[in-house]
């Protein structure tokens, strides 16, 4: 494999990439994300915004408690997210654990949602800590099952004690069992990669292993998806396309809520990657919650008052 | 010129909002200006907008689950502490409440009790309106049919610009398990901030009473119209406007009402509902 001619494979090679890498000013980065955070997006472009965020949902359910019938009432309500209302966007994907992938491709499909692409957490999911077999048993299990889309984590002991080469070869391995049949997103749980120089570093290792897309996190972890952690990873993206001519896609999950938080992470992604980036096929946030918050909003601006959860699905 | 030294400099208030256990400027950033009757200056509390409005409805909505399962014996013991919380600041009251409706410092005064004797009076009622209100109703059938009162969730209060009133309508809302937004007008905003100082320290819990001040006008539509608030207090709003706010509010079936001044639990009531449960016997 060639890694787009910047690395070898080997774990000197991948070191001596990553350790050129600059250092992030954590100050600046931090500004920067606040800055853009104070942008007022007000009348026809919030209107774009919500239905755009709505696009971009991977609408999420990852609960122990998960029943099949809570997996089917999630992807009808992914199809068409207000029943009242059919030309509010379908969301850009169901994620859920891997045995429920097939209950949930079953049902999309039975609804008239084949456009809408289930993804699996896998490769033990959500701390990472099993054998490269059961990991790669995990994957091959979810894209028998029909997912289109699959969330890996890394191995977050490996990467803080160094073992670059250990993360590398992990993601090569489950990007060569997704093949062509599926999307690899790779997650990285920021919140326990502590410096946004680790995650300027994982964002770099993941892109050169073959990741379709970034994940900042697995939802299981305070803090998440903060701006500043999704301003890196958009720089990141951004210089990788300047590098290799390749549009590797960012997904912020964990604690994006409300319309408001939607709508920042929108903007951070127009003023840092750049609006190539503003599709469902280059950007996602993972979430559960926040798609209610986008509805309300959404019915608030057509109604002219102000909405209330009472008339939004239970999840 | 300044001839005399002041014997230390001015520490003055600045009026804000009281939402969710906080007091916020308003997010437009607006006030207004309240004056004495001889026209001195007095205060320029907040000036809250519809999007203030927003925040403390869904400050009382996340609110409403624990106020209203809390049991009413300990509604009735912080209510009770408010009004000890009052009474250790009725000066304080008096004067503003002269300074600002214009009235003399006695008939201030003579205020000030009533309204902590009618919160007082309204706290008693938490422990007591299921045995007042609720029923074991006869039916045909071998079946217990009750009738049990709960409260409607959140309340939204337009106030007149009397004290009295405010302590009434706040009272009579939140003493059966409703949370609730308080739209205060006027000169009434410097008082009702100190009220709300109060509450603060009285261990009510965050988002049950959020007070905003400003414009009736400008704020009853947008709560009228609001389909997460479930009842309406217009008591401070002019009969010719009433129509028109009860139009806004069908859409959710809100219940608007109006009262008179005296205290009655039939304003407790009329944001309470009644549920009705069938339990068959003999089986």
């Amino acid at each position: 494999m060639s890694f787009y001619g910047l690395v070898d494979g080997s774990e000197k090679s991948l070191i001596h990439f990553l350790d050129q890498l600059s250092g992030v000013d954590q100050v600046g980065a931090e500004a920067r994300a606040a800055m853009l955070a104070t942008r007022s997006i007000k009348t026809s472009s919030k209107k774009w915004a919500i239905e755009t965020a709505i696009s971009m949902v991977d609408l999420t359910t990852l609960e122990g408690a998960d029943t099949p019938g809570k997996v089917r009432a999630l992807c009808s309500k992914a199809v068409r997210p207000d029943p009242t209302d059919p030309t509010v966007p379908s969301v850009g994907a169901v994620c859920v654990y891997n045995d429920m992938v097939e209950i949930a491709r079953t049902h999309l499909d039975s609804i008239g949602g084949k456009h809408v692409p289930v993804a699996a957490v896998s490769t033990a999911f959500p701390s990472g800590r099993a054998s490269m077999e059961v990991k790669i048993q995990d994957t091959q299990d979810a894209i028998d099952a029909g997912a289109a889309e699959i969330d890996m984590v890394i191995d977050r002991g490996a990467f803080l004690a160094g073992n670059y080469g250990l993360v590398f070869d992990e993601i090569v391995k489950i990007r060569e069992v997704c093949g062509d049949k599926a999307h690899l997103k790779v997650i990285f749980e920021t919140g326990e990669l502590v410096t946004y120089d680790n995650v300027r570093k994982a964002s770099y290792l993941a892109m050169l292993a073959g990741a379709d897309f970034i994940k900042t996190s697995t939802g299981k972890v305070a803090p998440a998806a903060t701006p500043p952690v999704v301003l890196v990873m958009l720089e990141a993206v951004r210089d990788f396309y300047s590098m290799t001519q390749r549009r590797i896609g960012v997904k912020p999950a964990g604690g994006i809520r409300t319309t408001k938080d939607a709508i920042k992470q929108l903007v951070l992604v127009n003023e840092t990657a750049g609006p190539e980036w503003l599709t469902p096929d280059l950007f996602r946030i993972g979430a559960s919650a926040l798609l209610n918050d986008l509805l309300m909003q959404r019915m608030k601006m057509s109604d002219g008052y102000y909405a209330s959860p009472n008339y939004v699905t239970i999840d | 010129m300044a001839t005399k030294k002041p014997s230390r400099i001015d520490v003055k208030k600045t009026y804000k909002l009281y939402i969710n256990g906080a007091f916020p400027r308003s997010e437009s950033g607006r006030v207004f200006e309240v004056t004495a009757k001889n026209g001195d200056f007095v205060a320029n509390p907040a000036l809250a907008s519809r999007k203030d409005l927003r925040d403390a409805v869904t400050a009382a909505r996340a609110a409403e689950s624990g106020w209203s399962k809390a049991t009413a014996y300990n509604r009735g013991q912080i209510l009770y502490r408010i009004a000890e919380m009052l009474e250790g600041r009725s000066e304080q009251f008096e004067s503003e409440i002269s300074l600002t409706s214009h009235t003399t410092p006695a008939k201030a005064k003579v205020i000030v009790s009533e309204a902590i004797d009618r919160w007082v009076w309204y706290a008693g009622w938490s422990d007591k309106l299921q045995a007042v209100s609720g029923a074991t109703n006869p039916v045909s059938g071998p079946f217990f049919n009750f009738s049990i009162s709960e409260p409607q969730g959140v309340v939204a209060i337009a106030s007149s610009d009397s004290f009295i009133e405010f302590i009434d309508a706040i009272a009579a809302a939140v003493v059966s398990g409703n949370t609730s937004v308080v739209l205060v007008p006027g000169g009434l905003a410097v008082p009702a901030m100190s009220f709300a100082e109060v509450l603060a320290t009285s261990d009510l819990p965050a988002g049950v009473i959020n007070i905003l001040t400003g414009s009736l006008d400008e704020l009853a539509p947008w709560a009228a119209s609001h389909m997460d608030i479930d009842g309406f207090d217009i008591t401070g709003i002019q009969k010719k406007k009433h129509g028109a706010l009860k139009e806004a509010g069908a859409e959710n079936l809100k219940r608007i009402h109006s009262f008179g001044s005296g205290k009655t639990p039939t304003r407790i009531l009329a944001f309470m509902e009644s549920k009705t449960v069938w339990h068959s016997v003999g089986i």
